[in-house]
Protein backbone atom coordinates (compact mmCIF):
# COMPACT_ATOMS: atom_id res chain seq x y z
CA UNK A 1 0.00 0.00 0.00
CA UNK A 2 1.51 3.26 -0.94
CA UNK A 3 2.11 5.21 2.52
CA UNK A 4 1.12 8.62 1.54
CA UNK A 5 -1.78 7.90 -0.22
CA UNK A 6 -5.21 9.47 1.69
CA UNK A 7 -6.41 5.97 2.67
CA UNK A 8 -3.14 4.66 4.08
CA UNK A 9 -2.83 7.82 6.09
CA UNK A 10 -6.98 7.80 7.20
CA UNK A 11 -6.51 4.26 8.64
CA UNK A 12 -2.90 5.02 10.41
CA UNK A 13 -4.10 7.85 12.29
CA UNK A 14 -7.72 5.67 13.15
CA UNK A 15 -5.58 3.00 14.73
CA UNK A 16 -3.17 4.83 16.06
CA UNK A 17 -5.83 7.22 18.00
CA UNK A 18 -7.74 3.83 19.18
CA UNK A 19 -4.94 2.34 20.56
CA UNK A 20 -3.71 5.54 22.57
CA UNK A 21 -7.33 6.08 23.82
CA UNK A 22 -7.77 2.23 25.20
CA UNK A 23 -3.81 2.45 26.77
CA UNK A 24 -4.68 5.72 28.79
CA UNK A 25 -8.64 4.78 29.62
CA UNK A 26 -6.94 1.86 30.87
CA UNK A 27 -4.89 3.64 33.20
CA UNK A 28 -6.71 6.01 34.42
CA UNK A 29 -9.35 2.89 35.18
CA UNK A 30 -6.59 1.38 37.27
CA UNK A 31 -5.68 4.21 39.37
CA UNK A 32 -8.64 5.69 39.39
CA UNK A 33 -9.39 4.44 42.96
CA UNK A 34 -5.82 5.46 43.93
CA UNK A 35 -5.79 8.75 42.87
CA UNK A 36 -9.29 9.43 44.32
CA UNK A 37 -8.37 8.13 47.90
CA UNK A 38 -4.99 10.68 47.83
CA UNK A 39 -7.76 13.42 46.92
CA UNK A 40 -9.85 12.69 49.84
CA UNK A 41 -6.98 12.25 52.21
CA UNK A 42 -5.82 15.65 51.29
CA UNK A 43 -9.27 16.75 52.28
CA UNK A 44 -9.29 15.89 55.11
CA UNK A 45 -5.53 16.87 55.92
CA UNK A 46 -6.97 20.58 54.83
CA UNK A 47 -9.87 20.77 56.97
CA UNK A 48 -8.08 19.31 59.90
CA UNK A 49 -5.41 21.78 58.72
CA UNK A 50 -7.45 24.76 59.53
CA UNK A 51 -7.48 24.17 63.30
CA UNK A 52 -4.17 23.74 63.35
CA UNK A 53 -3.44 19.48 63.33
CA UNK A 54 -0.75 19.09 60.89
CA UNK A 55 -0.79 15.38 59.71
CA UNK A 56 0.55 12.89 57.52
CA UNK A 57 -1.44 11.75 54.70
CA UNK A 58 -1.86 8.18 56.28
CA UNK A 59 -2.93 9.23 59.65
CA UNK A 60 -5.54 12.00 58.33
CA UNK A 61 -8.29 9.26 58.28
CA UNK A 62 -7.90 8.76 62.08
CA UNK A 63 -7.45 11.67 63.35
CA UNK A 64 -9.95 13.27 61.09
CA UNK A 65 -12.55 10.83 62.77
CA UNK A 66 -11.59 11.38 66.11
CA UNK A 67 -11.84 15.60 66.13
CA UNK A 68 -14.53 16.23 63.39
CA UNK A 69 -17.22 15.33 65.88
CA UNK A 70 -20.49 16.16 63.45
CA UNK A 71 -20.77 16.74 59.17
CA UNK A 72 -23.83 18.91 58.51
CA UNK A 73 -25.20 19.37 54.89
CA UNK A 74 -27.41 22.71 55.27
CA UNK A 75 -29.38 23.85 52.32
CA UNK A 76 -29.60 27.22 51.00
CA UNK A 77 -31.52 28.39 54.01
CA UNK A 78 -29.04 27.06 56.74
CA UNK A 79 -31.46 24.07 57.46
CA UNK A 80 -30.34 20.77 58.04
CA UNK A 81 -30.39 18.57 54.94
CA UNK A 82 -31.50 14.88 55.99
CA UNK A 83 -29.91 12.09 53.47
CA UNK A 84 -26.75 14.28 51.94
CA UNK A 85 -23.21 13.51 53.19
CA UNK A 86 -21.57 16.73 53.69
CA UNK A 87 -18.36 15.02 52.97
CA UNK A 88 -18.93 13.49 49.66
CA UNK A 89 -20.14 17.55 48.44
CA UNK A 90 -18.45 19.14 45.67
CA UNK A 91 -19.04 22.67 46.30
CA UNK A 92 -18.04 23.20 42.55
CA UNK A 93 -21.07 21.47 40.95
CA UNK A 94 -23.16 22.32 43.95
CA UNK A 95 -22.66 25.96 43.13
CA UNK A 96 -24.01 25.29 39.45
CA UNK A 97 -26.94 23.86 40.34
CA UNK A 98 -30.69 25.87 41.31
CA UNK A 99 -30.45 27.46 44.83
CA UNK A 100 -32.72 25.11 46.37
CA UNK A 101 -30.79 22.19 45.52
CA UNK A 102 -27.64 23.39 46.81
CA UNK A 103 -25.66 21.76 49.88
CA UNK A 104 -23.40 23.39 52.16
CA UNK A 105 -21.27 20.97 53.98
CA UNK A 106 -20.17 21.74 57.33
CA UNK A 107 -17.40 20.12 59.68
CA UNK A 108 -17.82 20.59 63.44
CA UNK A 109 -14.52 19.72 65.35
CA UNK A 110 -13.70 19.24 68.87
CA UNK A 111 -10.09 19.70 69.20
CA UNK A 112 -8.42 20.35 72.56
CA UNK A 113 -11.84 21.40 75.11
CA UNK A 114 -13.18 23.36 72.28
CA UNK A 115 -15.58 23.27 69.65
CA UNK A 116 -14.63 24.61 65.69
CA UNK A 117 -16.71 24.82 62.61
CA UNK A 118 -14.89 24.74 59.21
CA UNK A 119 -16.53 25.78 56.14
CA UNK A 120 -15.46 24.95 52.56
CA UNK A 121 -14.95 28.07 50.14
CA UNK A 122 -14.85 28.29 46.39
CA UNK A 123 -14.47 31.35 44.27
CA UNK A 124 -12.54 32.56 41.67
CA UNK A 125 -9.11 34.22 41.29
CA UNK A 126 -7.34 35.67 38.51
CA UNK A 127 -6.92 32.89 35.83
CA UNK A 128 -9.21 29.85 37.65
CA UNK A 129 -10.46 28.97 40.44
CA UNK A 130 -9.68 29.30 44.11
CA UNK A 131 -10.88 27.27 46.99
CA UNK A 132 -10.11 26.64 50.48
CA UNK A 133 -11.84 26.19 53.99
CA UNK A 134 -11.75 28.69 57.21
CA UNK A 135 -12.54 27.57 60.76
CA UNK A 136 -14.31 29.30 63.20
CA UNK A 137 -13.88 29.55 66.81
CA UNK A 138 -16.99 28.87 69.32
CA UNK A 139 -18.16 32.26 69.37
CA UNK A 140 -18.82 30.98 65.40
CA UNK A 141 -16.80 34.55 64.81
CA UNK A 142 -13.43 34.61 65.46
CA UNK A 143 -11.44 33.22 62.27
CA UNK A 144 -9.24 29.84 63.95
CA UNK A 145 -7.21 29.26 60.64
CA UNK A 146 -7.96 29.16 56.96
CA UNK A 147 -6.19 27.28 54.07
CA UNK A 148 -6.50 28.26 50.54
CA UNK A 149 -5.43 26.58 47.26
CA UNK A 150 -5.64 27.45 43.44
CA UNK A 151 -5.56 26.35 40.34
CA UNK A 152 -3.73 28.62 37.83
CA UNK A 153 -2.50 31.40 39.63
CA UNK A 154 0.37 33.33 38.73
CA UNK A 155 3.38 32.00 41.30
CA UNK A 156 5.06 34.58 43.36
CA UNK A 157 1.89 36.83 43.16
CA UNK A 158 -1.42 35.20 42.82
CA UNK A 159 -0.22 31.62 44.03
CA UNK A 160 0.88 33.79 46.96
CA UNK A 161 -2.52 32.36 48.73
CA UNK A 162 -1.20 28.97 49.67
CA UNK A 163 1.99 30.74 52.14
CA UNK A 164 1.59 30.18 55.47
CA UNK A 165 2.27 34.06 56.26
CA UNK A 166 -0.34 35.76 54.24
CA UNK A 167 -3.31 32.52 55.76
CA UNK A 168 -1.42 33.20 58.96
CA UNK A 169 -2.77 36.89 58.59
CA UNK A 170 -6.70 35.61 58.69
CA UNK A 171 -5.88 33.91 61.93
CA UNK A 172 -8.10 35.79 64.90
CA UNK A 173 -9.65 38.07 62.65
CA UNK A 174 -13.83 37.93 62.81
CA UNK A 175 -16.40 37.65 60.35
CA UNK A 176 -18.47 39.67 61.76
CA UNK A 177 -18.66 43.59 62.22
CA UNK A 178 -19.68 45.59 65.58
CA UNK A 179 -23.16 45.46 64.19
CA UNK A 180 -23.33 42.23 64.04
CA UNK A 181 -23.21 41.90 60.39
CA UNK A 182 -21.99 39.10 58.54
CA UNK A 183 -19.08 40.89 56.01
CA UNK A 184 -16.45 38.16 55.98
CA UNK A 185 -12.54 38.96 56.00
CA UNK A 186 -11.17 41.32 53.48
CA UNK A 187 -8.16 41.48 51.62
CA UNK A 188 -7.28 44.93 51.55
CA UNK A 189 -4.36 46.32 49.36
CA UNK A 190 -2.66 49.25 51.02
CA UNK A 191 -3.66 47.85 54.64
CA UNK A 192 -2.17 49.83 56.92
CA UNK A 193 -4.07 48.65 60.39
CA UNK A 194 -1.07 46.58 61.49
CA UNK A 195 -1.78 43.86 63.64
CA UNK A 196 -5.72 44.64 64.44
CA UNK A 197 -8.08 42.11 64.55
CA UNK A 198 -11.22 43.86 64.55
CA UNK A 199 -11.62 45.61 61.49
CA UNK A 200 -12.48 42.73 59.17
CA UNK A 201 -9.49 42.98 57.09
CA UNK A 202 -5.91 41.72 56.46
CA UNK A 203 -3.09 42.85 54.23
CA UNK A 204 -2.99 42.06 50.57
CA UNK A 205 -0.44 40.69 48.29
CA UNK A 206 1.15 43.07 46.27
CA UNK A 207 0.87 42.53 42.64
CA UNK A 208 -2.22 40.30 43.30
CA UNK A 209 -5.04 42.65 43.52
CA UNK A 210 -7.40 40.78 41.69
CA UNK A 211 -7.01 37.03 43.49
CA UNK A 212 -7.22 39.05 46.77
CA UNK A 213 -10.28 40.40 45.93
CA UNK A 214 -11.33 37.00 44.65
CA UNK A 215 -10.25 35.67 48.53
CA UNK A 216 -12.30 38.55 50.43
CA UNK A 217 -15.38 37.65 48.07
CA UNK A 218 -15.04 34.00 48.26
CA UNK A 219 -14.83 34.60 51.75
CA UNK A 220 -18.20 36.66 52.43
CA UNK A 221 -20.05 34.95 49.61
CA UNK A 222 -19.74 31.52 51.09
CA UNK A 223 -20.36 32.21 54.75
CA UNK A 224 -23.38 34.08 53.53
CA UNK A 225 -24.72 30.20 53.21
CA UNK A 226 -24.15 29.54 56.79
CA UNK A 227 -25.20 32.86 58.33
CA UNK A 228 -28.21 31.10 59.79
CA UNK A 229 -26.51 28.30 61.05
CA UNK A 230 -23.78 30.57 62.69
CA UNK A 231 -26.34 32.94 64.62
CA UNK A 232 -27.92 29.74 65.92
CA UNK A 233 -24.99 28.63 67.44
CA UNK A 234 -24.06 32.55 68.21
CA UNK A 235 -27.15 32.24 70.17
CA UNK A 236 -26.68 29.17 71.77
CA UNK A 237 -23.53 30.09 73.16
CA UNK A 238 -25.13 33.45 74.76
CA UNK A 239 -28.14 31.67 76.39
CA UNK A 240 -25.44 29.50 77.67
CA UNK A 241 -23.57 32.23 79.34
CA UNK B 1 36.18 4.56 -24.32
CA UNK B 2 38.69 2.22 -22.53
CA UNK B 3 38.92 4.80 -20.14
CA UNK B 4 35.33 5.36 -19.77
CA UNK B 5 34.64 1.66 -18.21
CA UNK B 6 38.04 2.02 -16.52
CA UNK B 7 36.13 4.88 -14.54
CA UNK B 8 32.98 3.24 -14.03
CA UNK B 9 34.57 -0.51 -12.76
CA UNK B 10 36.23 2.08 -10.44
CA UNK B 11 33.32 3.50 -9.41
CA UNK B 12 31.76 0.25 -8.82
CA UNK B 13 34.76 -0.67 -6.99
CA UNK B 14 33.96 2.44 -4.41
CA UNK B 15 30.71 1.49 -4.33
CA UNK B 16 31.16 -2.05 -2.90
CA UNK B 17 34.04 -0.71 -0.93
CA UNK B 18 31.33 1.33 0.93
CA UNK B 19 28.63 -1.17 1.34
CA UNK B 20 31.41 -3.38 2.77
CA UNK B 21 32.26 -0.55 5.22
CA UNK B 22 28.73 0.19 5.88
CA UNK B 23 27.93 -3.51 6.53
CA UNK B 24 31.07 -4.21 8.78
CA UNK B 25 29.99 -0.75 10.45
CA UNK B 26 26.52 -2.12 11.79
CA UNK B 27 27.34 -5.80 12.36
CA UNK B 28 29.97 -4.57 14.36
CA UNK B 29 27.37 -2.36 15.86
CA UNK B 30 24.77 -4.98 16.42
CA UNK B 31 27.23 -7.30 18.31
CA UNK B 32 28.39 -4.40 21.17
CA UNK B 33 25.46 -3.20 22.98
CA UNK B 34 27.70 -0.83 24.19
CA UNK B 35 29.90 -0.16 20.48
CA UNK B 36 31.62 3.15 20.59
CA UNK B 37 29.57 5.21 18.16
CA UNK B 38 26.26 3.82 21.26
CA UNK B 39 28.06 5.03 23.45
CA UNK B 40 28.53 8.56 22.15
CA UNK B 41 25.11 8.29 21.33
CA UNK B 42 24.54 8.19 25.52
CA UNK B 43 27.51 10.37 26.67
CA UNK B 44 27.35 13.13 23.80
CA UNK B 45 24.33 15.34 24.70
CA UNK B 46 25.86 15.04 28.78
CA UNK B 47 28.65 17.35 27.31
CA UNK B 48 29.44 18.07 24.42
CA UNK B 49 25.98 18.18 22.58
CA UNK B 50 24.30 19.03 25.94
CA UNK B 51 20.02 19.93 25.37
CA UNK B 52 20.28 23.14 27.77
CA UNK B 53 24.06 24.59 27.41
CA UNK B 54 24.79 23.69 23.86
CA UNK B 55 21.61 23.78 22.31
CA UNK B 56 20.16 26.20 23.86
CA UNK B 57 16.42 23.99 24.45
CA UNK B 58 14.40 23.76 27.35
CA UNK B 59 15.11 27.04 28.92
CA UNK B 60 11.47 27.58 30.15
CA UNK B 61 11.32 24.80 32.38
CA UNK B 62 14.53 24.85 33.47
CA UNK B 63 13.37 28.82 34.76
CA UNK B 64 10.35 26.96 36.17
CA UNK B 65 11.02 24.35 38.21
CA UNK B 66 14.49 24.55 39.60
CA UNK B 67 13.46 26.21 43.13
CA UNK B 68 13.73 23.22 44.66
CA UNK B 69 15.95 20.03 44.04
CA UNK B 70 12.88 17.42 44.43
CA UNK B 71 10.61 18.91 41.38
CA UNK B 72 13.86 18.94 39.91
CA UNK B 73 14.44 15.85 39.63
CA UNK B 74 11.33 14.18 39.56
CA UNK B 75 10.58 16.42 36.56
CA UNK B 76 14.03 15.00 34.95
CA UNK B 77 12.94 11.22 35.88
CA UNK B 78 9.52 11.92 34.22
CA UNK B 79 11.40 13.49 31.00
CA UNK B 80 13.87 10.49 30.87
CA UNK B 81 10.98 8.37 30.80
CA UNK B 82 9.26 10.42 27.86
CA UNK B 83 11.64 10.98 25.91
CA UNK B 84 12.77 7.52 25.91
CA UNK B 85 10.06 5.45 25.59
CA UNK B 86 8.42 8.14 22.20
CA UNK B 87 11.73 7.74 20.98
CA UNK B 88 11.13 3.84 20.95
CA UNK B 89 8.06 4.37 19.82
CA UNK B 90 8.92 6.59 16.76
CA UNK B 91 12.05 4.67 16.38
CA UNK B 92 9.42 1.01 15.92
CA UNK B 93 7.07 3.03 13.71
CA UNK B 94 9.29 5.09 11.46
CA UNK B 95 8.64 2.98 8.42
CA UNK B 96 4.89 3.02 8.75
CA UNK B 97 4.65 6.38 9.45
CA UNK B 98 2.40 8.36 6.82
CA UNK B 99 5.09 11.75 6.60
CA UNK B 100 2.52 13.92 5.68
CA UNK B 101 1.30 12.97 9.43
CA UNK B 102 4.66 12.37 10.83
CA UNK B 103 4.35 15.89 13.48
CA UNK B 104 0.70 14.85 14.34
CA UNK B 105 2.54 11.27 15.28
CA UNK B 106 4.73 12.40 17.39
CA UNK B 107 2.43 14.63 19.20
CA UNK B 108 0.16 11.89 20.34
CA UNK B 109 2.76 9.84 21.46
CA UNK B 110 4.44 12.38 23.48
CA UNK B 111 1.53 13.56 24.65
CA UNK B 112 -0.26 10.04 25.68
CA UNK B 113 3.05 9.87 27.77
CA UNK B 114 2.96 12.38 29.39
CA UNK B 115 -0.74 11.51 30.62
CA UNK B 116 0.91 8.31 31.75
CA UNK B 117 3.16 9.42 33.61
CA UNK B 118 0.44 12.04 35.29
CA UNK B 119 -1.95 9.65 36.19
CA UNK B 120 1.23 7.57 37.85
CA UNK B 121 2.21 10.48 39.89
CA UNK B 122 -0.85 11.41 40.97
CA UNK B 123 -1.95 7.68 42.15
CA UNK B 124 1.90 7.45 43.78
CA UNK B 125 4.03 10.60 44.33
CA UNK B 126 0.38 12.93 44.69
CA UNK B 127 2.46 15.76 46.37
CA UNK B 128 4.94 15.87 43.64
CA UNK B 129 2.34 15.66 41.07
CA UNK B 130 0.81 18.76 43.21
CA UNK B 131 3.78 20.59 42.80
CA UNK B 132 4.70 19.77 39.33
CA UNK B 133 0.87 18.93 37.25
CA UNK B 134 1.68 22.27 35.57
CA UNK B 135 4.93 21.41 34.29
CA UNK B 136 4.14 17.67 33.41
CA UNK B 137 1.58 19.13 30.84
CA UNK B 138 4.08 21.62 29.51
CA UNK B 139 6.84 18.24 28.40
CA UNK B 140 4.42 18.03 25.63
CA UNK B 141 5.28 21.14 24.20
CA UNK B 142 9.44 20.57 24.94
CA UNK B 143 10.94 21.45 22.48
CA UNK B 144 14.22 19.06 23.29
CA UNK B 145 11.27 16.16 23.14
CA UNK B 146 10.14 17.17 19.59
CA UNK B 147 13.43 17.96 18.26
CA UNK B 148 14.80 14.20 19.21
CA UNK B 149 11.75 12.47 17.36
CA UNK B 150 11.79 14.45 14.29
CA UNK B 151 16.24 14.69 14.13
CA UNK B 152 17.17 11.34 15.38
CA UNK B 153 14.21 8.91 15.78
CA UNK B 154 12.00 9.31 12.76
CA UNK B 155 16.13 7.97 11.23
CA UNK B 156 17.72 5.76 13.38
CA UNK B 157 16.81 2.40 15.02
CA UNK B 158 14.81 1.24 18.20
CA UNK B 159 17.81 0.59 20.63
CA UNK B 160 20.37 3.84 19.40
CA UNK B 161 16.64 6.02 19.75
CA UNK B 162 16.38 4.85 22.99
CA UNK B 163 20.21 5.48 24.27
CA UNK B 164 19.26 9.46 22.35
CA UNK B 165 16.37 9.44 24.33
CA UNK B 166 18.30 8.57 27.91
CA UNK B 167 21.14 10.99 26.87
CA UNK B 168 19.23 13.71 26.08
CA UNK B 169 17.16 13.79 28.96
CA UNK B 170 19.70 12.86 31.23
CA UNK B 171 21.66 15.79 29.88
CA UNK B 172 18.63 18.15 30.57
CA UNK B 173 18.10 16.51 33.93
CA UNK B 174 21.72 17.10 34.68
CA UNK B 175 21.44 20.48 33.74
CA UNK B 176 18.15 21.09 35.80
CA UNK B 177 19.55 19.22 38.98
CA UNK B 178 23.00 21.18 38.87
CA UNK B 179 20.88 24.83 39.14
CA UNK B 180 18.46 23.36 42.08
CA UNK B 181 21.29 22.85 43.67
CA UNK B 182 22.34 26.17 43.97
CA UNK B 183 18.74 27.91 44.20
CA UNK B 184 17.79 25.59 46.68
CA UNK B 185 21.08 26.04 48.97
CA UNK B 186 21.53 30.01 48.42
CA UNK B 187 17.96 30.94 48.67
CA UNK B 188 16.45 28.67 51.09
CA UNK B 189 19.04 27.12 52.88
CA UNK B 190 17.77 23.38 52.36
CA UNK B 191 18.93 20.45 49.88
CA UNK B 192 15.85 18.17 49.41
CA UNK B 193 14.28 19.76 52.60
CA UNK B 194 16.80 19.50 55.21
CA UNK B 195 18.27 22.41 56.41
CA UNK B 196 21.69 22.23 55.24
CA UNK B 197 22.84 25.49 56.57
CA UNK B 198 21.74 25.52 60.33
CA UNK B 199 18.60 26.52 61.46
CA UNK B 200 16.83 29.60 61.00
CA UNK B 201 15.29 30.84 64.10
CA UNK B 202 13.31 34.10 64.64
CA UNK B 203 16.08 35.76 66.61
CA UNK B 204 20.02 35.78 66.08
CA UNK B 205 20.06 33.98 69.32
CA UNK B 206 17.46 30.99 68.55
CA UNK B 207 19.79 30.54 65.17
CA UNK B 208 22.14 27.48 64.63
CA UNK B 209 24.64 26.82 62.08
CA UNK B 210 25.63 29.73 59.32
CA UNK B 211 22.25 31.64 59.95
CA UNK B 212 24.30 31.89 63.42
CA UNK B 213 26.60 33.68 62.16
CA UNK B 214 24.09 36.14 60.39
CA UNK B 215 23.76 34.56 57.29
CA UNK B 216 20.99 35.32 55.49
CA UNK B 217 18.90 33.69 52.37
CA UNK B 218 20.07 35.13 49.16
CA UNK B 219 15.75 35.72 47.97
CA UNK B 220 16.83 36.41 44.38
CA UNK B 221 17.90 32.77 44.08
CA UNK B 222 13.93 31.69 44.37
CA UNK B 223 13.17 33.90 41.40
CA UNK B 224 13.13 32.75 37.86
CA UNK B 225 15.90 35.21 36.40
CA UNK B 226 18.25 33.84 39.03
CA UNK B 227 17.57 30.61 36.75
CA UNK B 228 19.00 32.14 33.87
CA UNK B 229 21.77 33.56 35.47
CA UNK B 230 22.74 29.92 36.75
CA UNK B 231 22.76 28.64 33.39
CA UNK B 232 24.91 31.44 32.20
CA UNK B 233 27.21 30.50 34.48
CA UNK B 234 26.71 26.84 34.09
CA UNK B 235 27.59 27.74 30.12
CA UNK B 236 30.32 29.89 31.32
CA UNK B 237 32.04 27.15 33.16
CA UNK B 238 31.37 24.40 30.62
CA UNK B 239 33.13 26.22 27.41
CA UNK B 240 36.40 27.02 29.34
CA UNK B 241 36.81 23.63 30.44
CA UNK B 242 35.68 22.44 26.74
CA UNK B 243 37.50 23.77 24.14
CA UNK B 244 35.60 22.12 21.36
CA UNK B 245 32.69 24.39 22.12
CA UNK B 246 34.24 27.64 21.65
CA UNK B 247 33.40 29.51 18.72
CA UNK B 248 35.99 30.37 16.20
CA UNK B 249 35.11 34.24 15.55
Amino acid sequence: MDKNSNSYTFIFAIIMVVVVAVTLSFTATTLGPLQKENVRKEKMQNILSTIGIETSRENAEELFNKYITQQISLNSKGEEKEGVNAFDVKLSKELSKPEEEQSFPIYVANYEGSEFYIAPLRGNGLWDAIWGYIALKEDANTVQGVVFDHKGETAGLGAEITTDWFQQSFVDEKVFNGQGELVGVSVKKGYSGGNNKDDNQVDSISGATITSDGVSIMIEKRLKNYLPFLKKRQNIKVAIR
Amino acid sequence: MSSETNQNSKTEAEKKKVEMLLFLSSSEEKEHFLSKANRKILKDPLNDNNPITVQVLGICSALAITVQLKPAIVMSLAVVFVMAFSNVIISLLRNSIPSRIRIIVQLVVVAAMVILVDQILKAYAFDVSKQLSIFIGLIITNCIIMGRLEAFALGNGVYKSFLDGIGNAAGYGLILIVIAFFRELFGSGKLLGYEVLGHKGVTLAESTGLYGLGYEDNGFFLLSPMALIVVGIIIWVQRSGNRKLIEEN
